[in-house]
């Protein structure tokens, strides 16, 4: 139920916020703020007050709610879904702290979309109900382009447009796949159903299972994103607004390597192992060409962008090598890249208040006017390159040390993507707070301190104590 | 429980200067960064002393399980605890009493800049860093020392950010130590499978166990971790960053490019000392990566113009040393190596900075000369140094490099070529040694500027306790037999008769350096200006003089086939070729609807043509 009220909750408050905005300027960011914070407090005290029931996959609502079809309204959790919403709570507060003063025009609409996005997330990873799921995939969807669209930079309608486009049709190949799996439960049990557990018991035909996982992975690929399919989203994450940003890389990519993890592996195991040598290439590639696009851009959240596709290699090299070591290592991944990713995005939105430009060119010396800003950017790249003690260090070092049982040749290759990562992450700090003094500018405020120390306190913590993570999703290593 | 402590104390004055920074005074600064050192190296020193009462001579402390790997058997932990040997007990001291002498050193040197506080949290970073990679219990941990390191030393030699070339200088560092780096992390992968744990004692003791002398496993991974260890100490092919990476402070050369971080190749070596020794080949392998870079190093020395960058050639000739002994065997001739090598090499380079203060940041040798009057305290000191450094008798380095080279003519994995490479190595030495001692001290002084010596207490206390530890550090030799036990059994299989002059070779070989430079760079000696300039001049107009100034030419290579082609591909790839195809398929979309628009403009007689012509296109088809 209360997820329920959560998704309820934002969206009323979303709206209320949009209302209010109406009636009295600036009262939709402190409405939109407000209502995360007391959702998430919410969320964390159920957590804390049940927390051992949810080692397994844990049903807490089923409503009937498309009866022909039987259609269900049904939501479950685990650990790993606790943990990605936990993520999402976190990011979508950093977010609503980021626009505090970014957006200046229809921002009760703004927060509206906001609230909606993150209403649409918990959605995704909740629910079981594959039509459902689709559907929150949707909602997530529209209120992401409505971001981008219209609160973006100078090309927002271009990427918009493509961002819709790109994951549109790939999630038609899903919604085939999804009404698949139900026609074939109504073969083998005579009955339609969409359940995520009903379909678990399903025996599938080997040929077909390729098929049917193939429409899974590539929606889930488009959204990881993972090379050929990469390309929506350095558009995507260069035009949108600094928040759109952070949620794009923090968690919507997320919802992607989810969908492998829940659906991909689980419900197709022998259709993915046979798969898994593709998709390590295809990891293999978005690491190293991820990393060399990076290096190649001029353009501050273009070159953190194709960053994410390099560091989304790991998770899908991870998840497709079969090996705890490596699952472990995709899922603090998951949680690291979220962090540094919008870290990093959050960061170029500070910058941009202050120079209006994204150009690295026009970028250099900054460390002499602002220290501060320069020391969090430092931990900021450094946790992108993987330095240990770091989140990420830990994610890519489990993702490659277990990928290396299966796959050695592949994650001989991937591990270049360290270097790789060196040169784009120095390159980065560099070109922005090394190099001659170019401009100078007032250092970070209160508010942006608070973004900064909360995200780099978050991803030491985890790179000191990674067991935090791991005993809470696996239970002590499960 | 002080163990635990260690890397505490450097670690809390990092976070107090990061936390405060600009607001204190130099005093405060200086207390927390120099005061935490000082305790770091009386723990040390005191750690080290009581080292041998413990329980088999090995203290160990436990702080935390950091993560657990699952190695199909059951969960191999890995841990953030320190252990202590007499191995790591001679490291901790090097660093930690190196390290407090260099910081002491630093707070007078860069008191005027204006970033003093982040310079001396920088170097208590670096310390910390310094301190896990050697005290690390498992490859992991000691992985994070070993990017910690490189991640302060990537900082320190850009501190002076706003010179371009000091940024290429760290980034160059940074980058090419990395691809060492990523060598090692495959080979602790590749370990880990092997053994399914990263634990180092474990990882010697399992080796040993499941694997022959000469196994393909061993081999490999000892092959891999010598990637590692080649670009941290900057041993070919990775050597080309540290001559840049002078670029940094002085005692940041001194401190992390002489004395400590580029010989934590060494150090891992001689701490997997058990896995290379199931691996002759590699272990030649070391012996000739050291053998090579030693020699090429000590011709780069000749013909450099920079002081800084002599040293840095120096530095890597040495470091040469180091690895040829661990790749014959001799681990604690290695160790005993790095140790005195700390010591003068620290000292040279301080004394340098001193006199590079002195002149104004002037660092071309070719115009400074007669120093020796004017600077007689630097000028004493930095003959102590450049003695130890040529290893006359009675010197620290003396009894190191005897020690090395006493080992390599008998062993299985070195022999004759090799002890006549550290031969030549010594002879270089000595002469480059005396070239810059001629050019910098004697001759007729060659700048315009008054001289400003810095009179200050402190700065020469640092300097004179590093000049004594240079001296009588040949009687600090650490006991590290028991340590490494294993390597009489090496040796005893390879029972090569050595001939009787080998010894009086060794020792007599510096001095017949000094007798040829004392002849040969009598120009230098005098300090013929006309001369002077023409040898000057040589340096960029003779071919081999320029190829030996560039560092033999390893720059341009690896230019020409890494960085270029690189770079190159990412320029031209910039717009994304994988996004361009993709695009392709909206420009075709684009394209049908502008037909189909075209063809629907609202014109009767254009769509009365288009029915025509449908018309007899039908027809004509029927027709025929």
């Amino acid at each position: 139920m209360i997820i329920t009220l959560l998704m309820v909750g934002l969206v009323l408050t979303g709206g209320f916020a949009w209302f209010s905005e109406e009636k009295k300027a600036g009262s939709a960011k402190l409405i939109a703020l407000l209502s995360l914070l007391f959702f998430s407090v919410c969320f964390i005290t159920f957590v804390m007050a049940a927390s051992t029931e949810f080692a397994q996959l844990q049903q807490l609502t089923k409503v009937t709610w498309i009866a022909v079809f039987n259609i269900h309204y049904q939501l479950a959790l685990d650990h790993l879904s606790i943990m990605l919403l936990l993520l999402t709570f976190l990011l979508s507060i950093i977010a609503v702290l980021i626009s505090w003063r970014e957006i200046t025009y229809r921002r009760g609409f703004y927060y509206f979309n906001l609230l909606l996005t993150v209403a649409g997330i918990i959605g995704v990873f909740t629910a079981v109900d594959m039509f459902l799921f689709f559907f929150f995939w949707e909602v997530m969807l529209l209120p992401m382009t409505a971001l981008i669209a219209i609160w973006g930079h100078e090309n927002r309608r271009f990427a918009a447009i493509k961002f819709f486009i790109f994951t549109q049709v790939s999630s038609l190949l899903m919604l085939i796949a999804i009404i698949l799996m139900a026609y074939l439960h109504l073969q083998q049990t005579g009955s339609l159903s969409f359940s995520y557990q009903d379909w678990l018991k399903l025996e599938l035909p080997q040929e077909l299972a390729s098929y049917l996982m193939l429409g899974f992975f590539i929606a889930f690929a488009v959204k990881l994103p993972s090379f050929p399919v990469h390309s929506w989203l350095p558009d995507a994450h260069t035009q949108a607004p600094t928040a759109g940003s952070v949620l794009l890389a923090g968690v919507l990519l997320k919802t992607g390597a989810y969908g492998l993890i829940r659906f991909v592996i689980v419900l197709f195991p022998q259709a993915s192992q046979e798969f898994a040598p593709i998709a390590a290439i295809l990891a293999l590639i978005s690491i190293l060409y991820g990393a060399k696009m990076a290096f190649a851009q001029s353009d501050f959240k273009r070159l953190v962008a194709y960053s994410s596709i390099s560091h989304m290699g790991f998770v899908m090299l991870a998840l497709f090598s079969f090996n705890v070591n490596a699952f472990h290592g995709a899922v603090i991944t998951l949680v690291a890249h979220g962090l540094s990713s919008a870290a990093l995005f959050a960061f170029a939105g500070m910058l941009y208040a202050r120079i209006h430009s994204r150009d690295l060119a026009k970028m250099g010396g900054f460390w002499q006017s602002a220290p501060v800003m320069g020391g969090f950017g430092l931990a900021f790249c450094a946790a992108a390159f993987g330095l240990p003690g770091m989140a990420n260090f830990v994610g890519e070092f489990f993702s490659l040390i277990g990928a290396f049982q299966r796959f050695p040749v592949i994650t001989i290759l991937a591990a270049l993507g360290i270097i790789g990562s060196a040169i784009y992450g120095v390159v980065l700090f560099q070109s922005s707070f090394h190099g001659a003094v170019k401009q100078q500018f007032i250092d970070l405020s209160i508010r942006e301190r608070i973004i900064a120390t909360s995200l780099l306190a978050f991803l030491l913590i985890i790179g000191v104590f990674p067991n935090v993570i791991l005993q809470f999703t696996f239970n002590g290593g499960g | 429980m002080l163990l635990a402590l260690l890397p505490i104390f450097p670690l809390l004055s990092f976070i107090f200067l990061v936390g405060f920074g600009k607001k204190l005074s130099w005093l405060q600064i200086t207390l927390s960064s120099v005061g935490s050192m000082l305790i770091c190296a009386l723990a040390s020193l005191y750690l080290s002393y009581t080292l041998p009462n413990a329980e088999n001579g090995v203290m160990v402390a436990h702080l935390w399980q950091w993560f657990s790997l699952d190695n199909g058997a059951g969960q191999s932990s890995v841990n953030v605890s320190f252990y202590l040997d007499a191995l790591s007990a001679v490291m901790i001291c090097v660093v930690s009493g190196v390290g407090f002498l260099i910081h002491l050193f630093a707070s007078i040197y860069m008191k005027e800049d204006n970033n003093f506080s982040r310079f001396m949290a920088y170097m208590n970073l670096f310390i910390v860093a310094m301190l896990i990679l050697v005290l690390a219990d498992n490859l992991v941990l000691l992985y994070l020392g070993w990017e910690g390191v490189g991640l302060c030393s990537f900082l320190l030699i850009g501190f002076w950010y706003q010179e371009k070339s000091n940024v290429l200088a760290a980034r160059k560092a940074f980058i090419v130590t990395r691809i060492g780096d990523t060598a090692m992390a495959i080979g602790l992968f590749l370990l880990f499978r092997e053994l399914g744990t990263v634990n180092i004692n474990e990882i010697s003791e399992l080796a040993t166990k499941q694997w022959l002398v000469g196994s393909d496993k061993a081999y490999w991974i000892c092959l891999l971790l010598l990637g590692g260890a080649v670009g941290k100490s900057a041993q070919l092919p990775l050597q080309t960053w540290l001559p840049d990476a002078m670029a940094g402070p002085t005692p940041v050369s001194a401190l992390i490019h002489a004395a400590t971080m580029v010989t934590a190749g060494v150090y891992l070596i001689a701490r997997m000392h058990g896995l290379y020794l199931l691996s002759p080949e590699v272990m030649n392998y070391v012996a000739w990566v050291g053998a090579i870079t030693l020699l090429l190093a000590g011709v780069s020395a000749l013909v450099q113009t920079d002081m800084k960058r002599v040293l840095a050639y120096s530095t890597m000739s040495q470091i040469g040393y180091m690895m040829l002994a661990l790749g014959a065997g001799a681990w604690s001739a290695g160790i005993f190596h790095l140790m005195t090598h700390a010591f003068f090499k620290a000292l040279l380079f301080l004394t340098a900075g001193a006199v590079i203060y002195a002149l104004h940041h002037q660092q071309n040798i070719f115009k400074m000369g007669g120093l020796l009057k004017k600077l007689p305290f630097e000028s004493t000191l930095f003959i102590i140094g450049l003695v130890c450094l040529m290893a006359l008798p009675g010197t620290s380095g003396f009894f190191s490099k005897e020690a090395i080279i006493a080992e390599l003519w008998s062993s299985p994995t070195a022999g004759a070529t090799l002890w006549w490479c550290a031969i030549v190595g010594a002879l270089l030495t000595s002469i480059y040694s005396c070239r810059l001692f001629f050019l910098v001290f004697l001759g007729t002084p060659r700048f315009d500027q008054p001289l400003h010596a810095s009179h200050s207490m402190l700065l020469k206390g640092a300097l004179l306790a590093l000049a004594l530890l240079s001296l009588i550090g040949g009687l600090l030799a650490p006991d590290l037999r028991e340590l490494f036990s294993i390597e009489q059994l090496s040796n005893s299989n390879g029972n090569i008769a050595e001939p009787a002059w080998l010894h009086t070779v060794a020792i007599i070989t510096p001095f017949i350096g000094i007798a040829f430079s004392w002849f040969y760079f009598a120009n230098y000696r005098r300090g013929d200006s006309n001369e002077l300039a023409r040898a000057e001049m040589q340096i960029s107009t003779n071919v081999i003089k320029r190829l030996s100034f560039g560092g033999i030419g390893f720059d341009m290579l690896y230019s020409l086939l890494f960085v270029r082609p690189f770079v190159g591909i990412a320029r031209l790839n910039r717009r994304d070729v994988v996004d361009q195809l993709l695009m392709s398929i909206a420009w075709y979309v684009r394209i049908c609807r502008d037909v189909l628009v075209f063809s629907q403009n609202g014109l009767l007689r254009w769509y009365a043509a288009a029915f025509a012509f449908g018309l007899v296109v039908l027809i004509g088809g029927w027709l025929l």
